[in-house]
């Protein structure tokens, strides 16, 4: 009887401790515990059965009971284990009488075994309803543990998700403010392009109200002209003294040349007023095919013969790079020459103004001027390049160029308006875009981008 | 031959009284003036089929050059005016009205007075 309380109390241990991580340390423990109950059942009935053995049963229970209590580690075995107390209390109760009582202890007898055996069956309840706790623990330590594994899972999902979003919305976010960039860049560009169109209107204006007055100018003084020639021939016919008559002529051709100064400054007003003029109007004609590099390399000769006819000092070497397969391109053939001229004209002033000031330096060394162009289709697009090695242009010269009435040149020799027509030109006559790349005291270079349709 | 000039600058007159000095001087042309659309109509109407050649500018305030002709050719169909249209816009659509208005011939400003001449005495 002892003996399967004892056994039993082991196994229950055992197997509570199965369900925990501690059973590694208690293993021999349990180990032992089996052998020493085994060994004392043995030992018992090879003494053919002494009636004190009980002492041994009950003491060792009462020691595991202690060992139990003890340790911390079997704390949640505890208020099952204190069921075998009753038992061994009374057991030993029992024996207690037996021992110094023992007629009363025989009087009782059956009393004392009844009340042992009804003990005994209170520990297996109490174990077995405490097994059937422990079942039902252990189902819900393992629904837990699936769930546990389950919200684990989902966990990981979720961070995969997580981790999947976060780098669409960093890819996201990239997009955006590559467009914002994009957007700002055309905006800056609108803005200036509204600018340069505006501006080019008001010169327009402005031209136009300059026009008329500047008319009688120019007109009025012509017909003085002549008036003054008239008034020469008739003063020949009247008769005053020759002093009289040379005094009077030398005021009349004072008169004449005055009216000259007039009409020749007048014309100057009007050639730039004829600039001004060339903004607004409609472009001159249609668009039509045109050989863009035959075009180019005409206009190029042309400045430069054109710079040539007035000094004959000037030289540079001309280099052309020609992309042979852009064939014709739909142009408006006069405009686009006007704009190749602008910037020949400029590009070969740039390099004899940095000739000059070597020269007036002393140290020409081996500057060779030179002015370049170079063509190139790609992409439904015509990109051309006009660059020199000339003076080039500080930021503050760089950022006004594209502005009428704007230049560097000494009076009388630019009117300003050269770059800001050929900004017209490129940007609304024909869809492109005018740029310009410069290091002062090194180079310039023009670049033109140009959609063919 | 008798020249009328309309034009809503009075300068013109004088300008042209200068220029056709000679010409006026020997009978050659006679210029009358009229600074709006609205005077040259009137300046018809009292003097009937005596103006052989009308110089007009476009650009006028009140009626237009381009209305002028159109009266001018609406009103006197017998004996018709030449008609000289003047303007300081050289676009071809203004060109092309005029023409189609039935104007003689189309000027741009500023007026080269030399060409003109010549054009005048080629009509005389």
């Amino acid at each position: 009887m002892h003996f399967i309380v004892f056994f039993f109390l082991v196994q229950y241990a055992f197997s509570a401790m199965k369900a925990t991580d501690r059973l590694a340390r208690w293993d021999s423990f349990f180990k032992y515990a089996r052998f020493y109950s085994f060994g004392l059942l043995a030992i018992y009935y090879i003494a053919r059965q002494p009636d004190m053995y009980t002492w041994v049963w009950n003491l060792s229970l009462l020691a595991l009971l202690w060992i139990f209590y003890k340790e911390d580690d079997f704390r949640d075995i505890r208020s099952t284990a204190q069921s075998i107390l009753p038992f061994v209390g009374i057991s030993m109760l029992s024996d207690t009488f037996e021992l110094i009582f023992p007629k009363f202890h025989a009087k009782y007898d059956e009393i004392f075994g009844m009340t042992i055996l009804f003990a005994w069956i209170f520990c297996f309840v109490i174990w077995f309803y405490a097994r059937k706790q422990q079942k039902v623990l252990m189902q819900e330590r393992e629904d837990r543990l699936r769930e546990e594994k389950l919200a684990q899972e989902q966990k990981l999902s979720l961070e995969y998700l997580v981790a999947e979003r976060t780098q669409e919305l960093t890819q996201q976010k990239e997009e955006l403010q590559k467009a914002i960039e994009e957007l700002k860049a055309t905006q800056n560009q609108l803005i200036q392009s509204e600018k340069m169109a505006s501006l080019g209107e008001l010169t327009a204006g402005i031209a136009h109200e300059i026009q008329n007055p500047l008319n009688f100018v120019n007109n009025f003084s012509e017909v003085s002209v002549e008036l003054c020639q008239e008034l020469e021939e008739e003063i020949d016919k009247v008769d005053i003294s020759d002093e009289d008559k040379d005094y009077i002529k030398g005021i009349i051709g004072d008169l004449s040349q005055n009216q000259q100064k007039i009409t020749h400054h007048g014309k100057r007003a009007d050639s730039i007023v004829k600039g001004m003029l060339q903004h607004s109007r409609a472009s001159s004609g249609e668009k039509e095919p045109v050989d863009v590099n035959a075009l180019a390399d005409e206009y190029m000769r042309l400045a430069y013969h054109g710079l040539r006819a007035k000094d004959k000092e000037f030289n540079a070497a001309l280099t052309t790079d020609f992309d042979a397969s852009i064939g014709t391109v739909n142009v408006l053939p006069q405009d686009l020459g006007r704009v190749f001229l602008n910037l020949f004209t400029n590009a070969f002033y740039a390099v004899a103004e940095k000739k000059r000031k070597l020269t007036e330096a002393g140290q020409l060394g081996d500057y060779k001027p030179e002015v370049k162009i170079s063509t190139k289709k790609f992409d439904n697009k015509l990109y051309i390049r006009v660059s020199d090695n000339g003076i080039g242009m500080p930021d503050h010269v760089k950022a006004k160029i594209f502005q009428p009435f704007f230049t560097t040149k000494p009076t009388g020799q630019g009117t300003g308006l050269g770059l800001s027509m050929s900004y017209d030109i490129i940007t609304n006559g024909h869809g492109g875009v005018l740029e310009v790349d410069t290091i002062e005291g090194e180079k310039t270079e023009f670049r033109l981008t140009i959609p063919i349709s | 031959m008798k020249i009328l000039v309309v034009d809503d600058e009075e300068d013109v007159k004088s300008l042209f009284e200068q220029k056709f000095r000679r010409e006026i001087r020997g009978g050659q042309f006679e210029f009358s003036f009229a600074f709006s659309g609205e005077e040259a109509l009137a300046f018809m109407q009292n003097h009937p089929s005596e103006v052989v050649m009308i110089l007009s500018d476009i650009n006028m305030p009140g009626m237009s050059g381009i209305e002028l002709l159109k009266r001018i050719r609406a009103d006197h169909p017998a004996a018709p005016p030449q008609v000289m249209m003047i303007t300081a816009y050289g676009d071809s659509a203004n060109h092309d009205q005029a023409m189609q208005l039935g104007a003689d011939d189309f000027l741009t400003k500023p007026v080269n007075f030399n060409e003109l001449k010549e054009k005048l005495l080629s009509i005389l």
